[in-house]
């Protein structure tokens, strides 16, 4: 099972989660799926984006009582 | 399609500084190579130790501080970190301030002529703020 950690994005503005984000993944492994909390609407539908673009996976997006919950897996 | 965004800086209004640093770092995080040049009033806004609260606009640049958004100047810290962009305090702005290196932040680079600005952004989008 890959190795999973969570960052709380809560309360942040666009493109404050995302930002934090990318510097989660950079200390990440190959392989590791970073899962990014965020109550900001914009960056539910802003974050897969950028993993398209720079060619991560993207896992899911699940939202729960207005918390976004994205889940991407490192790939390179 | 080059993928390079030129973004130059001049306002030194909250809105138009947000904007210009969310366009800086999304821009590098994607992948692009970012040029940011800081001129006109943005400038003294980079001067060390100074506060980052700049005059709003209207409504929404109120907002943003009420809200907490993401600071500009810690998304421009990002766009160098994480995204490997450059910023440069222009030049003239640096000379009619009276400022030398050391008096700006850490992460705005040497300064830039508008020469080289104008010369590096031809192949690629250009951003004003």
């Amino acid at each position: 099972m890959s190795k999973r950690r969570t960052i709380d994005a809560r309360g942040s503005f666009c493109p404050g989660p995302l930002m934090e984000l990318i510097a989660g993944m950079k200390m990440a492994e190959v392989g590791e799926e970073i899962e990014i909390l965020s109550t900001d609407k914009g960056s539910a539908s802003e974050i897969p984006e950028w993993i398209h673009k720079v060619k991560h996976e993207h896992v899911g997006t699940e939202e729960k009582d207005g918390v976004w919950h994205v889940l991407v897996k490192k790939t390179h | 399609m080059s993928n390079r965004i030129s973004i130059m800086v001049v306002s030194g209004s909250i809105e138009r500084l947000q904007m210009a640093a969310m366009v800086a770092s999304v821009g590098a995080v994607g992948g692009s190579e970012v040029s940011v040049f800081l001129s006109m009033n943005a400038l003294p806004l980079f001067k060390k130790g100074a506060s980052a609260a700049a005059p709003a606009e209207g409504a929404v640049g109120k907002l943003l501080v009420e809200k907490k958004a993401p600071p500009f100047k810690h998304l421009f810290e990002q766009a160098v970190e994480l995204g490997d962009a450059k910023i440069h305090p222009c030049s003239m702005a640096m000379d009619i301030l009276g400022y030398a290196q050391d008096d700006i932040e850490a992460y705005v680079g040497e300064p830039m002529g508008l020469t080289k600005f104008l010369d590096d952004a031809t192949a690629g989008q250009v951003w004003s703020f």
